[in-house]
């Protein structure tokens, strides 16, 4: 556990989840604290459960047994996993997951039209958010004219468009070149370290793993902090 | 609801769907359009005819339809000799062959008919009605469509009549039929001492009850109504408007069905996004209101282009010489609400199975959907 760091906003314990009836065991167990301001590494080999886990944190599946606390809410009660989603999580995908037909500011802006943001107020997250990932000259291109690194950019603008305290990226420099990886990767320690945004990656890749301030290795749906 | 803004610019993102979808209901408005347009506007227009300046009509007791409706001279004598009757004037109705047109509409009327009077003479005049027995008068639109003017012959089913004058009338059916001497007509029809229909014109209208009343009481085999009281009853006006409420919802049906099949699709091809949102903040009500928002677009598209079709092929079919002058549509705001009505709930009926199912999307297992 790091020192010196802000509150513990995601407390997992005891997590258990399968898949099939309870015929895969993906989590079996697992336990983990990360505090604001923290990059943790969740580190495994593809189908590890490292995925499985940031889900559960999300909200985006819902555990076995076993106890969560995200921001002091219960990401497995429903009216909590949407507050969560709104409010306290920001989401990164591998496959950036954005809509093709949309601009890179109308999918920016998604997350600012399901909290019946000002308009106007968007637009200037919209606007500074561009600015700090470099994407400024962007904002009107649509997203299958703009390249893999430039998707990512947007996607990580997009989780941060309503200011949330934890980011949890899946895999976000798994299907960028090495060069563009090193960006998007940078961009995330930034929002840990300046901006104190607790950071979860799970990656396969060692070396962004290596970089963040915890690694907690991901293997036969069990953790280890190394 | 500011998320609604996603409604168009999904719509926009989806033209094809979006316009099939809004093709299924402009179609199914248009029907409705059209065929209510045209039913209500024939029977308005049967109304008018039978209710020229009259209060009341006299036909037989419980028949079908007015053609087959038979009032026989004693009755008529005895309607006319009522003390509260100013007027009554017998008409016969038929339908008549006549060169390349099978079907005609022939009105068999005395010379003292106030539609004559009112009518606008092209060729001849009212005082010559009835005067000849082998005459008779044709409609403006009659005239035209039979290509005939007055002192020609014409042919109508195996008899030749000479036309004895021409005049306009404001109602369609007028306008594109033969009229004969009602002693003329009921000699062709073989219908002699008969007449259809009895327009009767009373003194004081506030006498009209005890005038039914004696009709009743006096004539079992007919029966005097109320204009009001013949359009709210007469069977084949309720057949008529049943039938065209049941064509429009059924095309409406294909069309809500249609919508259906859009969104459905709309919503498979997009699982991955619905669980995108869900993951951005969208709550399951917002994600079904979008589809339903959707929907109502693609709805409100359709009723507009519907109608503009509608309208489109109503000013055609009145135009068009070969429909003879009978369509003569008459749109009411309630057959334009009505239509929007069902329009919007048929979208959002079509809708309702998408949406739910688009609303139970669950981000995790949506997000590994391929």
């Amino acid at each position: 556990m790091s020192e010196g760091r802000g509150s513990v906003l995601i407390k997992v314990k005891d997590v258990v989840k399968s898949y099939d009836h309870g015929r895969i065991a993906v989590l079996r167990g697992v336990s983990l604290d990360v505090r604001a301001g923290e990059l943790v590494s969740l580190w495994g080999a593809s189908g590890s459960g490292k995925s499985t886990l940031l889900h559960l944190v999300g909200g985006l599946d819902l555990p076995d047994s076993g106890k969560m606390e995200v921001c002091g809410l219960d990401p497995s009660r429903e009216r909590d996993r949407l507050t969560l989603r709104r409010a306290h999580l920001g989401y990164v995908f591998q496959l950036h997951n954005l809509i093709p037909d949309l601009t890179v500011e109308e999918n920016m802006r998604i997350p600012g039209l399901a909290v019946g943001q000002d308009p106007r107020e968007t637009r200037k997250r919209v606007e500074e958010l561009a600015e700090a990932v470099g994407m400024s000259e962007r904002l009107s291109h649509r997203i299958q004219d703009i390249s893999g690194g430039e998707r990512q950019r947007t996607a990580i603008c997009r989780a941060l468009m309503n200011h949330p305290r934890i980011l949890l990226a899946d895999e976000p420099t798994g299907s960028l070149d090495e060069q563009t990886g090193d960006t998007v990767f940078g961009l995330l320690r930034n929002l840990a370290e300046k901006e104190k945004i607790a950071v979860v990656l799970a990656t396969h890749e060692r070396r962004f793993a290596e970089q963040c301030h915890r690694i907690v290795r991901v293997r036969n749906g069990q953790l280890s902090e190394l | 609801m500011r998320f609604l803004s996603l409604v168009f610019t999904n719509l926009r993102r989806h033209r094809l769907r979006a316009l099939i979808g809004v093709a299924g209901i402009a179609f199914g408005v248009a029907a409705m359009l059209t065929i209510l347009a045209i039913v209500t506007g024939a029977i308005g227009m049967f109304q008018r005819i039978l209710s020229t300046d009259s209060h009341y009509l006299v036909f037989e007791r419980n028949v079908s339809d007015l053609f087959f409706s038979s009032v026989t001279r004693e009755q008529l004598d005895a309607v006319r000799n009522r003390p509260e009757v100013a007027e009554a004037h017998a008409m016969l109705f038929g339908i008549v062959s006549a060169p390349d047109h099978p079907m005609v509409t022939c009105f068999g009327i005395t010379a003292l008919d106030p539609r004559l009077a009112r009518g606008d003479w092209l060729a001849g005049s009212a005082a010559e009605f009835g005067k000849r027995g082998d005459e008779v008068f044709l409609g403006a639109r009659a005239a035209e469509f039979l290509k005939v003017a007055m002192g020609d012959d014409l042919e109508v089913g195996r008899e030749s009549f000479r036309v004895g004058g021409v005049f306009r009338n404001e109602n369609g059916f007028e306008d594109g039929g033969i009229f004969m001497p009602l002693a003329t007509a009921q000699r062709f029809f073989g219908r002699e001492e008969v007449a259809s229909v009895v327009a009767v014109k009373l003194h004081d209208e506030s006498m009209g009850a005890a005038f039914k009343q004696a009709i009743e009481a006096s004539h079992a085999g007919i029966i005097a109504l109320e204009n009001r009281e013949f359009s709210q009853s007469y069977s084949s006006f309720k057949i008529l408007n049943f039938t065209a409420w049941a064509v429009g919802i059924c095309a409406f049906l294909l069309g809500g069905l249609g919508v259906a099949n859009t969104m459905l699709l709309s919503v498979f091809s997009r699982i991955r996004e619905i669980a995108v949102l869900r993951v951005c903040g969208f709550s399951d009500r917002q994600v079904g209101m979008l589809i339903f928002g959707e929907a109502a677009m693609v709805a409100l598209g359709g009723v507009i282009i519907g109608f503009a079709i509608g309208f489109s092929v109503l000013a055609i079919m009145e135009w068009a010489p070969q429909f003879q002058g009978y369509v003569q549509a008459n749109i009411t705001a309630p057959v334009l609400l009505g239509i929007m009505g069902t329009a919007l709930v048929t979208a959002v009926a079509g809708a309702i199975y998408p949406a739910r199912y688009a609303s139970r999307i669950q981000p995790a297992e949506a997000l590994r959907y391929e």
